[in-house]
């Protein structure tokens, strides 16, 4: 039993070392471009874009593989200053119909099992176990990492509420396009 | 009265005064209506936090919520009785959307609350005048409602040398300044030399649009033997009451851009806070209630109200004899820079100065294409383009509208006003400065989203970090204490030995 532990930690720290110099050796020199972009991405690593990470993203945006719109949480403002930074033009009607969302949680079917918890990648959930966890709306960035891990379904992502301090005039109306 | 040189400022328009309808209505009280909604953001910085709950017995005048920060003002309750609601009400404001708000139920008997001590104001530092008026929740009651303590103290920062105190009340219909000014001009007066007291200025300048010959005259009575005041007549001209074209009207200089008056030496206040300033300080009581105009074709009996604050303007237009017909709109504050009232459960506010019903519809949608008259070029007294910025806004170029001064556009409506193909320049300017508040609001939020992100991975990498450490410290430790256990325990022996 113990010789068994044994090995096993050994082999765990040597595979771990192993797999830390191999990073350090190994990475490739990540171009000035792509730290510049991954600086400008929201950095919580949610997946919404489809890449793994804000780094990979990085790495697809600065090469023209993916569209400087890809990064939902970053919204318009992102994707002009990517398009700023990339120096092309931004088409953002895709964008615009993109609302913001938050999560919410309900409290009745929150079990407090601090999974969501332990998976915020902005630390926008507070809670501990078995207490209701709540939402810092102003940390949140939709990314849903939450509704997945949820095993009640009580977070659920909503559009955030339009609020005095959020509120502004419409565009007014178009002239119809006759005159 | 004033014999000072005037300087002529650039654009603005004469819309029809309308003042007539309310302006030989002498001030009224108005009865408690059956229930007060206090909104906790009444003025220009952070909202004020409550400091009651729900069954909390409330005097007038008590304090009910506390400010938050450095631009703030706490709120006081307008009378004495039970709060009945701690939560969100609808706030007087074009969305209608709800506010924090406490809802008191008048007990009837108007009790006050211990007040703080009168002061004599000549005797004491100015520091204390501000503080007083700070502690009273005084704000600006042209319409900015910017707290006036702030503004009272500027003479630490600034090098000043003119209060102007601003009665031109020149949008149409409002005559809630002129009645003040005409009712109470002594207390004005001595509201001003305790503002100018507090500033440290020594020249003090009442401006009163032309329009207001006996507002003029009663001023210019009770100040004639303070040598520091001048009365000063100035044209009626919109927008001759914005705090920085008064000033270059007054002083020939023009503010810097963004910038505060007192840049230039000047400090205004409004006839209104005046007069509260000196409640505050004489009295000890705070800002809880104020005069509004009723007015409009379409309010039966137009005139002008002492209304506690938190009435609903539904409640104060019943008490102008209701409504006369179904209006086309309803503002709040004047035709040219007020706000449409979504809702007429909505309360009265520190900032509320004139609750309008008016017949005609203004133009929301534009009627005809620009024709590139330039009327409004003509019109705008902050020297601005409004037509090429409209047509940038248009165009979603919020970058080229700012560039065209957009963000100096102080909206006071002189080019809608002009325009002859009705095109709501306005609207087209509100909806980009609010768009780009919104953007920028979702850049810091971006950037502090960042910074959280950035750091739980680091705490992550930290925890991985200290269990790797001390699963190797273990595995170390049980490595030699395993096969070596009696030497260690030698060696911890002969420790405790020698120890
Ligand atoms: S609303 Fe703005 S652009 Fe129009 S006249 Fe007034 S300051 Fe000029
Ligand atoms: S006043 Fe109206 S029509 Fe004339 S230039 Fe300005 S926006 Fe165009």
């Amino acid at each position: 039993m113990i010789i068994a532990i044994l090995s096993l930690a050994v082999l765990g720290l040597g595979l771990g070392l192993m797999l830390g110099f191999a990073s350090k050796y190994l990475k490739v020199e990540a171009g000035a471009l792509v730290r510049e972009i991954s600086d400008m991405l929201p950095g919580s690593q949610c997946g919404q874009c489809g890449f793994p990470g804000c780094g990979p993203a990085a790495e697809a945006v600065a090469g023209g593989q993916a569209p400087v719109t890809l990064c939902p949480p970053g919204g318009p403002s992102l994707a002009l200053a990517l398009a700023n930074k990339l120096g092309v033009s931004a088409d953002l009607s895709g964008m615009e119909e993109h609302i913001p969302k938050v999560a919410f949680i309900n409290e009745r079917l929150c079990i407090g099992c601090t999974k969501c918890f332990k998976r915020c990648p902005t630390d926008a959930l507070v809670g501990a176990n078995r207490q209701i966890h709540v939402v810092i709306r102003d940390a949140c960035t939709g990314c849903g990492k939450c509704v997945e891990v949820c095993p009640t379904e009580s977070v659920q992502l909503r559009e955030e509420p339009e609020t005095l301090e959020s509120w502004h005039w419409p565009k007014p109306q178009e002239l119809p396009a006759a005159s | 009265m004033g014999m000072m040189k005037l300087f002529r400022i650039r654009g603005g328009v004469h819309p029809q005064g309308r003042k007539s309808l309310s302006a030989d209505q002498p001030i009224r009280d108005v009865p408690l209506p059956d229930l007060l909604h206090v909104p906790l953001q009444q003025h220009a910085g952070q909202p004020a936090e409550a400091v009651v709950k729900k069954g909390d017995l409330v005097l007038k005048g008590q304090v009910i919520a506390v400010g938050q920060g450095r631009i703030s003002a706490p709120v006081h309750a307008p009378t004495s009785g039970t709060v009945v609601g701690l939560g969100r009400y609808t706030a007087p404001h074009p969305s209608g959307l709800p506010g924090r708000t406490i809802t008191i139920r008048p007990d009837g008997k108007d009790a006050w609350a211990d007040l703080p001590s009168p002061m004599d104001p000549f005797e004491c530092e100015p520091g204390v005048i501000a503080k007083r008026v700070a502690e009273s929740g005084i704000v600006g009651m042209g319409g900015a409602a910017f707290p006036s303590a702030v503004k009272l103290d500027l003479g630490r920062r600034f090098d000043l040398h003119t209060l102007i105190i601003n009665g031109a009340e020149c949008e149409p219909y409002l005559t809630c300044d002129d009645r003040l000014m005409r009712e109470h001009p002594d207390e004005i007066v001595d509201g001003v030399r305790i503002m100018a007291h507090a500033l440290g200025v020594e020249r003090i300048v009442i401006a009163v649009e032309g329009n207001k010959p006996l507002a003029i005259r009663a001023l210019a009575h009770a100040s004639k033997d303070v040598s520091t005041i001048m009365i000063q007549e100035v044209p009626a001209r919109y927008p001759m009451g914005s705090e920085k074209h008064l000033t270059q009207t007054l002083i020939g200089k023009e503010t810097p851009a963004r910038g505060l008056t007192a840049e230039i030496g000047v400090v205004v206040h409004n006839v209104a806070t005046a007069m509260a300033v000196r409640d505050a300080v004489r009295f000890g009581r705070p800002l809880i209630s104020r005069v509004v105009t009723v007015s409009g074709e379409g309010i039966s009996n137009p005139g002008n109200f002492r209304t506690p604050i938190g009435t609903p303007v539904r409640h104060l237009i019943d008490h102008a004899g209701g409504l006369r017909g179904e209006p086309a709109r309803l503002l709040l504050g004047g035709p040219m820079m007020g706000q449409p009232l979504a809702d007429m459960k909505a309360p009265i506010v520190k900032g509320t100065n004139g609750i309008l019903a008016l017949a005609d519809l203004p133009p929301t949608v534009a009627q005809n294409p620009c024709i590139r008259c330039a009327s409004c070029v003509d019109a705008c007294p902050c020297g601005l383009v409004p037509l090429e910025m409209s047509a940038a806004i248009r165009k979603e170029d919020m970058a080229r509208a700012t560039h065209l001064g957009l963000m100096d556009c102080i909206g006071c409506g002189s080019c809608a006003y002009v325009c002859p193909s009705s095109i709501p320049l306005v609207q087209y300017f509100n909806y980009a400065k609010g768009k780009i508040t919104k953007q920028q609001r979702a850049e810091h939020k971006q950037m502090e989203t960042k910074r959280l992100a950035e750091a739980r991975t680091e705490r992550m990498e930290r925890v991985q970090r200290e269990k790797r450490e001390a699963m190797a410290q273990r595995k170390a430790a049980q490595t030699r204490t395993k096969p070596e256990r009696s030497e260690t325990q030698q060696d911890q022996d002969g420790e405790e030995v020698s120890a």
